[in-house]
């Protein structure tokens, strides 16, 4: 039920409006973009196929915006120790931390 | 792999895990469900246990369409093949699940005609290249696929290819999370919600389990970063003391689900009353049946169903494992009599089954277990 | 195998249980060895405690040989990159090199469905010849049987081949050791994968072709420079390096431990894994091996590997530990690790 995978439309069926050939990784298989009918993908969009249907478009910028809160995890943390080896904390609050991984 | 491997970043991952150890309450013990089978798959894949604290415990849920699926209705479809002289199609997944007389591969050796495919659009085309063969699509699936089978129907129907028909066992999640809520052996902190499903039926399906019992759910992406990050997001809702449902896999699944396919499912399908749940017993209205507009593609109406009923073995604790009430090694046939290679519960069928998954990826790691590993080469 | 066999006397406890032969018996991974270890071996091995390998090894007239046999089962016959007839040449000297021998005659069984295209066997017996004359190996004889139409799926092949041992290169799980390296070849996955797209039942397409060929070259130019410090060698194909080295791991009862980001693989066989949910260690490879080495000779050995032609991709993917004990554990650079079993029956693609 689950597995799904992105691939880029690399070409829209001429004989039929539903279908278009998607690649993953160099692999291409034609998927039905009937799912897709509300705003339906052109060639180059990138879409998530599950058993050889498209199911939703994949939005590039989500995705960067995804990995810019990824990168930030930590950092909010480390200014935090810079300022509190200065002796100052924003709270005041004494904080517990759980053992880190070694 | 574009999409795919930005979410596997090594650095990224091990920087999520160290936010996750700050989050983490050490004098808590978070109970966190993963509703679908694909999301216990990756966890086992990744190995994403080794790099959260111990007080974090993950338990798998109901969401593995294989595992909930009766025996009887195997040995159902089975028979249509065999008796009527059908081609049973069906996708791998299914091709070891026992039934009462054997598996469909089993059934295969034996005579019938079993193929494998990966796309109900390919069953429907077997069937457009054998108009002197019956095609039957043994379908499984939650909503995520539940409307591929419906635009196949909706195909099969406007060019009138007759031999061809659907087997229906697709079912719907929210009355699965509904059961484990509902079990009074079960308590939970919070679900990392069902990622392509909700590409489907979007995310507001969930709200009733933030509002109604006050529990974080975040649904969330496949990759190691995905499922990290909405373990980040999850362990922040319930440091704050708060309960709403976010959306973590926001570059695939909008909000409010996918209006085309809801559409096809509503066209195509109508829900049963009850459907049986192996492991769960009766749900209401839990289940997906094809509408009179397409009896004529509904194997049920167009073949004497046998209508068998299986009951498990008691010995086999699947239904209590199933409910994460149980962890698979409790259960006293894990690993003797029941074993991936000859699985006695659906739960150790199913490669993301929570019993398969522990079997092959963790059971023999956890006797003697290899810690950090810095350099192989 | 032709009838009578001279264990007579006492009854072997046949430990087979299975009530027929079903297709994963012939998939490589367990249920194949429940067969071989639990009917075979008990009938037919005499029990000499040897542990199964690739090739049998015989002394005649103190002169040490390896003996193996194979059989070839492929749909479709023709593939990108070959054909049943070169898997037939390049497998049986490839179980014969991974054993420490070099092949030196082969005798060939052809098994023909009624109907068969002559044109489609001659392929066949040229694409023999030619792979026989790379590999360096004669055919010196053969059979062959027709059976009715619908049986045979166009043609079986079997072969039979033996090869004169390489002198300092000794193959056995017993020797290995913790702190042994694995190395492998080059990627993996690229026969397995070409065959069930070639097979048409998924629609897929790529531009991927079998790996098949013969790998002695490799082997004696690894034995050239590090043979004292190879351990074990083992060609995997049906059932992929994860099963390889679960019968090593089981064999020598020690653990193997794989860092994922080092195993080399091809980005279309990666691809088409992901669409169809199969790991790549459980494909089958037909023209790579893989070699345990003491770590003193590791360097030697891959450089010599590397140097050589069809080598340029070989790499260390892990090493021998004691533990997880009997069984591969693949890590990763951030600390996941996971376990990774031998295969039931063929991989099968999967949706959830």
């Amino acid at each position: 039920m689950c597995l799904a995978i992105p691939g880029k439309i690399v070409e829209l069926d001429r004989d039929a409006a539903h279908l278009g050939t998607v690649e993953v990784a160099g692999v291409r298989r034609k998927v039905d973009l009937g799912l897709l009918q509300d705003d339906m993908p052109v060639a180059g969009d990138w879409v998530l196929i599950h058993v050889g249907f498209a199911m939703t478009k994949i939005s590039e910028q989500d995705a960067v915006e995804q990995m810019n809160l990824l990168q930030m995890l930590g950092e909010a943390e480390q200014a935090m120790q810079e300022v509190r080896g200065y002796g100052v904390d924003e709270s005041g609050e004494h904080r517990q931390e759980n053992p880190r991984p070694s | 792999m574009r999409y795919v491997d930005e979410f596997r970043d090594p650095e990224l991952i091990t920087k999520a895990s160290e936010e996750i150890y700050r989050l983490a309450d050490p004098d808590r013990h978070y109970r966190i469900m993963e509703v679908c089978g694909g999301h216990t798959h990756a966890i086992y894949r990744f190995g994403l246990k080794d790099v959260l604290p111990s007080n974090i415990e993950l338990i798998h849920g109901p969401g593995c369409p294989v595992c909930v699926l009766p025996m009887g209705r195997i040995d159902d479809g089975l028979a249509v093949a065999k008796n009527s002289d059908v081609v049973f199609a069906a996708f791998g997944d299914m091709m070891r699940v026992p039934g009462t007389h054997g598996s469909p591969f089993e059934h295969k050796a034996r005579g019938t005609d079993v193929r494998i495919v990966y796309s109900p659009a390919d069953a429907l085309q077997i069937a457009r290249k054998n108009p002197g063969k019956h095609v039957m699509f043994f379908a499984i699936g939650f909503e995520t696929t539940a409307p591929s089978t419906a635009l196949t129907l909706m195909r099969a129907k406007a060019e009138g290819i007759k031999n061809f028909s659907i087997f229906c066992n697709h079912v719907t999640i929210i009355p699965a999370i509904r059961a484990i809520l509902d079990s009074p052996d079960m308590r939970l902190d919070g679900f990392i919600g069902p990622g392509h499903v909700s590409t489907v039926i979007g995310c507001r399906p969930y709200e009733w389990i933030a509002r109604n019992e006050g529990k974080p759910v975040v649904t969330s992406g496949f990759e190691p970063l995905d499922l990290l990050q909405s373990l980040v997001m999850l362990l922040r809702q319930l440091r704050a003391g708060e309960a709403r449902v976010e959306n973590q896999y926001k570059r695939v699944v909008p909000w409010e689900g996918n209006r085309a396919a809801l559409k096809a499912m509503a066209e195509v399908f109508q829900l049963r009353p009850y459907f049986e749940w192996r492991g769960l017993g009766f749900i209401s209205q839990s289940a997906l049946k094809i509408r009179d507009e397409y009896a004529e593609w509904d194997a049920e109406q167009r073949f004497p169903i046998p209508g068998t009923r299986v009951t498990d073995p008691k010995a086999a604790q699947c239904g209590e494992v199933l409910k994460g009430v149980l962890k698979p090694a409790q259960c006293k046939l894990f690993g003797k009599e029941c074993t991936p290679e000859r699985p006695i519960g659906a739960l150790m069928v199913s490669s993301e089954g929570s019993c398969a998954a522990y079997y092959n990826y963790e059971h023999r790691k956890a006797a003697a277990m290899v810690t950090s590993i810095s350099s192989v080469a | 195998m032709n009838g009578k066999f001279a264990v007579e006397g006492e009854r072997t406890a046949i430990r087979f249980r299975d009530p027929q032969i079903e297709m994963a018996h012939g998939a490589g991974g367990k249920a194949s060895r429940r067969l071989v270890e639990g009917l075979f071996a008990p009938l037919l091995f005499q029990n000499t405690g040897e542990f199964l390998g690739d090739a049998a090894r015989i002394r005649i007239d103190g002169a040490a040989f390896a003996i193996t046999t194979d059989s070839f089962v492929v749909r479709p016959l023709r593939f990108p990159g070959g054909s049943i007839g070169e898997l037939a040449v390049n497998g049986t000297m490839n179980d014969l090199a991974v054993s420490g021998a070099q092949g030196q005659a082969m005798v060939v069984t052809f098994v023909l469905e009624e109907g068969l295209p002559t044109t489609v066997l001659e392929a066949e017996v040229r694409a023999m010849a030619a792979a026989a004359d790379r590999a360096g190996v004669a055919i010196v004889g053969g059979d062959t049987k027709v059976v009715e139409r619908g049986k045979a799926d166009g043609m079986y092949i079997t072969t039979t081949g033996i090869g004169r041992i390489m002198p300092q290169v000794t193959v056995d799980a017993r020797s290995v050791r913790a702190g042994d390296k694995v190395l492998l070849s080059g990627p993996i996955g690229d026969h397995g994968i070409t065959i069930l797209l070639a097979r048409g039942e998924l629609d897929l397409e790529a531009n991927l072709a079998s790996d098949t060929r013969c790998i002695l070259s490799l082997v004696e130019a690894m034995a050239g420079e590090a043979a004292p410090g190879v351990r074990w060698m083992r060609d995997p194909t049906r059932g992929g390096v994860a099963t390889t080295l679960n019968e090593l791991a089981r064999d020598s009862g020690l653990g193997i431990v794989l860092l994922e980001e080092e195993i080399p693989m091809r980005d279309e066989v990666r691809g088409a894994c992901e669409l169809l949910g199969l790991d790549a260690l459980h494909i089958a490879n037909e023209g790579q091996f893989l070699g345990v080495v003491a770590p003193e000779y590791a360097d030697a050995a891959l450089n010599a590997l590397n140097q050589a032609e069809g080598g340029e991709e070989a790499c260390v993917i892990g090493e021998v530990r004691h533990e997880p004990a009997g069984a591969v554990l693949v890590t990763t650079r951030y600390g996941g690790s996971r376990i990774v079993d031998m295969l039931v029956g063929d991989p099968l693609p999967r949706i959830c």
